[in-house]
C-alpha cells in the first residue's frame, strides 16, 4: 500500500512533472492567465494521463517494440478526441478559449513520457495510480501560477473581484504584465527557484 | 505574392511558435545547451513542418471538412472529430519516412540528426502547425508558407536561446536557480522581447 502512496504523491513535490522533469510545459505556460481554463485544463489531463497509464500498461505485453510509440499515440489521441468531444459539448466557452491546446494534450510530454517510464513497466493498478500522480504534479504547478496570474494581472480569483482594480473604481493598480504570457515563465522560474532551495537534491550539478 | 509575405512574416516574428505561442517548449528547454545541436535540430523541425503542414492541409480540405467528401458523393459527412488522430497519424508517418529517407540518401545528415528526428513526433509546435492551419482555413499555399515560416520561427528562438545559454556558463548563479529556473527566466525575457513585434500590422 505505501508503495502505492509513494506512487501517488512524488510527483506533486519530489518528482513533479514541470519542476523536475521538464515534461509538459507547453500548455502550462498558454492556459494560465485565467483560473478557470486551468481547472479544465487539468481534469482534461489527469484523465487522459491516468486512462493512457491504464490501457498502456494493460496491453505492454502485447505490443511489439518497434511499433509502440505508434501504439501509444493511438490510444493517447483517442481518448484526447473523447475529452475534446466532451468540452464541446458541456462546455463549449471553455473549449473555445482552450482553443488547440486541448488537441494538443497529444504532445503533452507528460502523457507519452509516462507511457514510457512507467506505463511500459508497471501493472495496470500502479500505472492507473501514477498517471493520477502526475496528472495532480502538473495541476499544482498550474493552479500556482494561474492563481498569481490572475490575482495580480486582474485582482480576480475565479472572475470574481478579490481587488477592486481602479478603472472599476478600486484602489489596485494592475500588473499588466501578469496577464501577458512571459510572466508566466518568470512565475514558473521562481517556483522551480523555491522547490529546489526547498529539496536540495533537486539542484542540478554545476557544468 | 505579398500576401504570403506577410503570412511568411508574421509566421516567423508575430506568431513565433516557442515565444509567441509556447509551443514545442519541452525539447525548447531540453535540447538548447549548446548552439549545434540546436541548430541541427531547428532544421529538423523546418523540415517536418513544412512537409506535415501541407499534407495535413491536404486531408483536411478533401477529406474531413464538412462537405469535402462531395467528390464521393457523401455531401453531408463531416469527419472533423477524427482530425486528430488523423493528423498525428501524418506526423508520425513523415517523421519516419524522413529518417529512412535521409538514411538512404543523404547519411551525412541522418547522422547529424539523427537522435533528434524521432523526438520530433512529439514536439508540439508540429501538431500546433496543423491545428492553426485548420482553426484559420489556410488554403494549399498559405500552408506551405506558414509551414515553413512557423518552423523558421522556432529553429530561430532555439539557436538564439542556445547561443544565450552557453554563455550563461560563465555566471554565477544561485544554487536553486541553476539550469532550469534560469532557463525559463531567459526565456521569459526572451519572450517579453519577441513581443515587440506584436505590435506590427502586416
Amino acid at each position: 500500500m505505501s508503495k502505492a502512496r509513494d506512487v501517488l504523491l512524488d510527483p506533486l513535490f519530489s518528482k513533479n512533472p514541470i519542476g523536475l522533469q521538464i515534461l509538459g510545459i507547453c500548455s502550462a505556460l498558454a492556459v494560465t492567465s485565467k483560473l478557470e481554463t486551468v481547472v479544465a485544463m487539468s481534469l482534461a489531463v489527469i484523465f487522459v494521463v491516468a486512462f493512457s497509464n491504464l490501457s498502456i500498461s494493460l496491453i505492454r505485453r502485447q505490443v511489439p517494440d518497434s511499433i509502440r510509440i505508434i501504439v501509444e499515440i493511438t490510444i493517447i489521441a483517442s481518448l484526447v478526441i473523447i475529452v475534446d468531444q466532451f468540452l464541446k459539448a458541456f462546455a463549449f466557452e471553455i473549449s473555445k478559449q482552450l482553443s488547440v491546446f486541448v488537441g494538443l494534450i497529444i504532445t503533452n510530454c507528460i502523457v507519452l513520457g509516462r507511457a514510457e517510464a512507467f506505463a511500459m513497466k508497471n501493472p495496470p493498478g500502479l500505472s492507473f495510480i501514477d498517471g493520477i500522480g502526475n496528472g495532480l504534479g502538473y495541476s499544482l504547478v498550474l493552479f500556482l501560477v494561474a492563481f498569481c496570474r490572475e490575482l495580480l494581472g486582474a485582482g480576480k480569483l475565479f472572475g470574481l473581484t478579490l481587488l477592486p482594480t481602479v478603472s472599476e473604481g478600486g484602489w489596485y493598480l494592475p500588473n499588466g504584465l501578469m496577464l501577458l504570457p512571459p510572466s508566466a515563465f518568470f512565475i514558473i522560474g521562481l517556483l522551480i527557484w523555491v522547490l529546489r532551495s526547498w529539496k536540495k537534491e533537486q539542484v542540478e550539478e554545476e557544468n | 505574392m505579398e500576401h504570403y509575405l506577410s503570412l511568411l512574416v508574421k509566421a516567423i516574428f508575430i506568431e513565433n511558435m516557442a515565444l509567441a505561442f509556447f509551443l514545442g517548449m519541452c525539447t525548447f528547454l531540453a535540447v538548447s545547451k549548446k548552439v549545434e545541436t540546436a541548430v541541427g535540430l531547428g532544421v529538423a523541425v523546418v523540415a517536418v513542418q513544412t512537409l506535415t503542414v501541407p499534407l495535413n492541409n491536404l486531408i483536411y480540405q478533401y477529406f474531413l471538412k464538412a462537405g469535402a467528401l462531395s467528390w464521393l458523393g457523401l455531401g453531408e459527412v463531416d469527419l472533423t472529430f477524427i482530425g486528430l488522430i488523423c493528423y498525428i497519424g501524418v506526423i508520425a508517418a513523415v517523421v519516419q519516412i524522413l529518417e529512412m529517407v535521409l538514411d538512404r540518401h543523404v547519411p551525412s545528415l541522418y547522422n547529424a540528426l539523427g537522435i533528434f528526428l524521432p523526438l520530433i513526433t512529439v514536439n508540439c509546435a508540429i501538431l500546433g502547425g496543423s491545428l492553426f492551419m485548420v482553426e484559420r482555413d489556410y488554403n494549399f499555399a498559405e500552408s506551405v508558407v506558414y509551414g515553413f515560416g512557423s518552423g523558421t520561427g522556432w529553429a530561430l528562438a532555439i539557436a538564439a536561446l542556445a547561443g544565450i545559454r552557453e554563455k550563461m556558463k560563465y555566471a554565477d548563479v544561485p544554487d536553486g536557480l541553476r539550469g532550469l529556473g534560469l532557463t525559463f527566466m531567459i526565456t521569459g525575457l526572451m519572450a517579453m522581447a519577441f513581443m515587440a513585434f506584436s505590435g506590427i500590422q502586416l
